[in-house]
């Protein structure tokens, strides 16, 4: 017998095209977008929490914590900090949604096509998106309906929440990368808070630097959270930006250029 | 298309192991192309893990496989090109519509959006599953998901088919269904490889069936091959009154010329026959000695017999508990 090959439908010339993955890779954004609309509840962690978290802190400490002793002085300084805060949180979600995709077996399936392997890691990213922008817009409306402004034009403004984006973007292959690593979704979530609270509460969210023991500041020094809440509070607020918005770029570059390659690695050899 | 006298599937040597359990310990296997192979074994047997490596879904400890000429792991993207796999848990998104799942499917395989479309009505059509299209999997019975994740793994016209326990867990009118299906798809030129729990389903579908038993290939060839292997039908007579399990077993006895199996839990007696003459003599003595019996049933031997016939040793899970295991993703 004779092992000819067998060849390929005629529909598979599409698929050989250059950007034949992009394509994918937003097909696959789609279905998660569809999902969301489908499951309205799971947005809670980008639509409640967000406003929980601004309303807490904002009344429970804001008068301990800003030196004038009034929220309405403390709402600026908390904003942009707890914008960066959100956004940080909610990119764990891709991790759990992701590992949790694998567990129902929806993966095997796009496994099992002639597809790009990025395509389904990129969708799920793309796909998150979107939550990320929600969870953007409803801090921040929340925000100018208590009385914060951008202090250093809209332009600058916008382009801080577009950072920020980017940035929700490029970490979130930490956790695009460790979903797939680990077994259980609950087991993602449990590094993710380890990782997650240092990183945000380790910083200057909430309270200026200069008041933390020393151990600590060398800590926040090397936290990326640090910087990109920098950059934030400058193009919001006003203030010298360059130096930390450039070191939050190479954290950008840094996070996708490790963690990218690794997700894609360990989705390869998932089983 | 190909000629017949090609080879779809082969596979030589096949290793895959899970820590100390070894899934498949040596498998080989050839499918010409145009043919249905029948992979039947108990749980555990390795049919999964064979049907993954063939998927391009794992990979092999050792051996090596080609489908279509491609090889699984080196080429596998070539592999994907042309199989199909509908696994053993369904793997279609359980928050769209079974409508929406085809349609991706197709995009994803690069057909246009009307393309895709058109592909996902037809195949809804042909699996009965158009008045359900619009809605979203989750609220799908088990029989309306396998047929979902059937119609899935045919948007790409495969040439090369794997289906994975494709009627476990199903009601008879959903098995024949899927068997329809299988037939036809054969009728036009695809290869499947089939997984069952089932002699019967094997019997009704492959061309050749291969047993796996603790990852080895314990017996193949033609269906009557096996069967004949196997032994003959099988007699049972369950009576009434448990009390009259001995004399039941006796008249089976004397009327077969074997000693039959007498099952005390379950209350039965069954005995192997080469065909169904026994029978009448059976009904008379029972009807003389004024005998009750709720079942008395002429049938093919089950796979834990075949299995005793061919391995020396009982299949250990029985296919009852593959049921839940099917239902219960
Ligand atoms: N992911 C896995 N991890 C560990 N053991 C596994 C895994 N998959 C299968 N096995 C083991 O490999 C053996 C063969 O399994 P499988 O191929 O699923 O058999 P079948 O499909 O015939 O029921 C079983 O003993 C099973 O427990
Ligand atoms: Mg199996």
């Amino acid at each position: 017998m004779s092992a000819a090959t067998i060849e390929a439908p005629a529909h598979a010339a599409r698929r050989s095209r250059p950007f034949a993955w992009v394509e994918q890779s937003l097909t696959l954004a789609w279905r998660n977008i569809v999902r969301i609309r489908q499951n309205p509840e799971a947005l809670a962690d980008v639509t409640f929490q967000p406003i929980i978290f601004l309303v807490l802190f904002l009344f429970v400490f804001g008068g301990a914590i800003a030196q004038g002793g009034s929220w309405h002085d403390y709402l600026p300084f908390l904003l942009p900090g707890l914008l960066v805060q959100t956004v940080v949180f909610s990119t764990m979600g891709t991790g759990v949604g992701l590992n949790d995709d694998f567990a129902k077996g929806v993966f095997d399936r796009f496994r099992s096509l002639p597809i790009a392997r990025v395509a389904p890691l990129v969708g799920a990213v793309l796909g998150d998106a979107v939550r990320y922008t929600l969870s953007i817009v409803i801090l921040m409306g929340t925000g100018f309906a208590l009385g914060f402004r951008f202090q250093n034009g809209v332009g600058n403004g916008v382009l801080a929440l577009v950072i920020v984006l980017l940035f929700a973007l490029s970490m979130c292959w930490i956790w695009v990368w460790l979903g797939l690593k680990l077994r259980t979704a609950q087991g993602v979530q449990g590094v993710a808070f380890l990782v997650m609270f240092p990183l945000t509460f380790g910083s200057n969210v909430f309270v200026q630097t200069n008041t933390l023991p020393g151990f600590l500041r060398a800590f926040v020094n090397v936290n990326p959270v640090k910087y990109l809440v920098d950059t934030m509070r400058g193009l919001m607020l006003g203030g010298d930006i360059q130096k930390p918005l450039l070191i939050t770029l190479a954290w950008m570059v840094g996070l996708i250029a490790v963690f990218a390659p690794l997700a894609i690695r360990a989705y390869r050899r998932r089983t | 298309m190909t000629t017949t006298n090609q080879v779809a599937i082969e596979a030589t040597g096949l290793v895959k192991r899970y820590g100390n359990t070894t899934a498949l310990a040596g498998v080989d296997l050839s499918v010409p192309t145009g043919t249905v192979l029948g992979v039947l074994g108990p749980n555990g047997a390795g049919k999964t893990t064979a049907v993954r490596i063939l998927g391009t879904l794992l990979r092999p400890d050792a051996g090596q496989a080609t489908v279509g000429g491609y090889d699984v792991v080196r080429d596998a993207g070539k592999v994907r090109e042309i199989i199909g796999l509908t696994g053993q848990y369904a793997s279609v998104d359980e928050d769209m519509s079974g409508r929406r799942n085809l349609i991706m499917i197709g995009r994803l395989l690069g057909y246009s959006r009307a393309q895709a479309r058109a592909k996902a009505d037809d195949l809804l059509e042909r699996f009965e599953l158009t008045d359900a299209g619009e809605r979203i999997a989750k609220t799908y019975s088990g029989g309306m998901r396998r047929r979902l994740d059937l119609a899935a793994s045919l948007v790409g016209d495969p040439s090369v088919l794997y289906l994975d326990e494709p009627t476990t867990g199903l009601d008879p009118h959903a098995r024949n269904g899927v068997w329809e299906t299988v037939r036809n798809l054969v009728l036009d030129g695809t290869t499947v490889l089939l997984t069952t729990q089932y002699l019967e389903e094997a019997d009704a579908l492959a061309d050749s069936i291969m047993v796996f038993d603790h990852g080895k290939v314990v017996a193949s060839g033609r269906p009557a091959e096996l069967k004949a292997q196997a032994g003959k039908q099988s007699l049972d007579v369950r009576p009434a009154e448990p009390a009259h399990l001995e004399r039941v077993a006796a008249i089976v006895a004397e009327s077969v010329g074997v000693r039959p199996h007498v099952d005390v839990v379950n209350t039965l007696v069954s005995a192997p026959v080469s065909d169904g003459t026994p029978m009448p003599v059976v009904v008379r003595r029972l009807d003389e000695e004024g005998i009750a019996v709720t079942e008395l049933a002429l049938r093919l031997p089950s796979l834990d017999e075949v299995f005793l016939a061919l391995t020396g040793h009982t299949a250990e899970s029985r296919p009852q508990d593959a049921v839940l295991e099917g239902a219960g993703r």
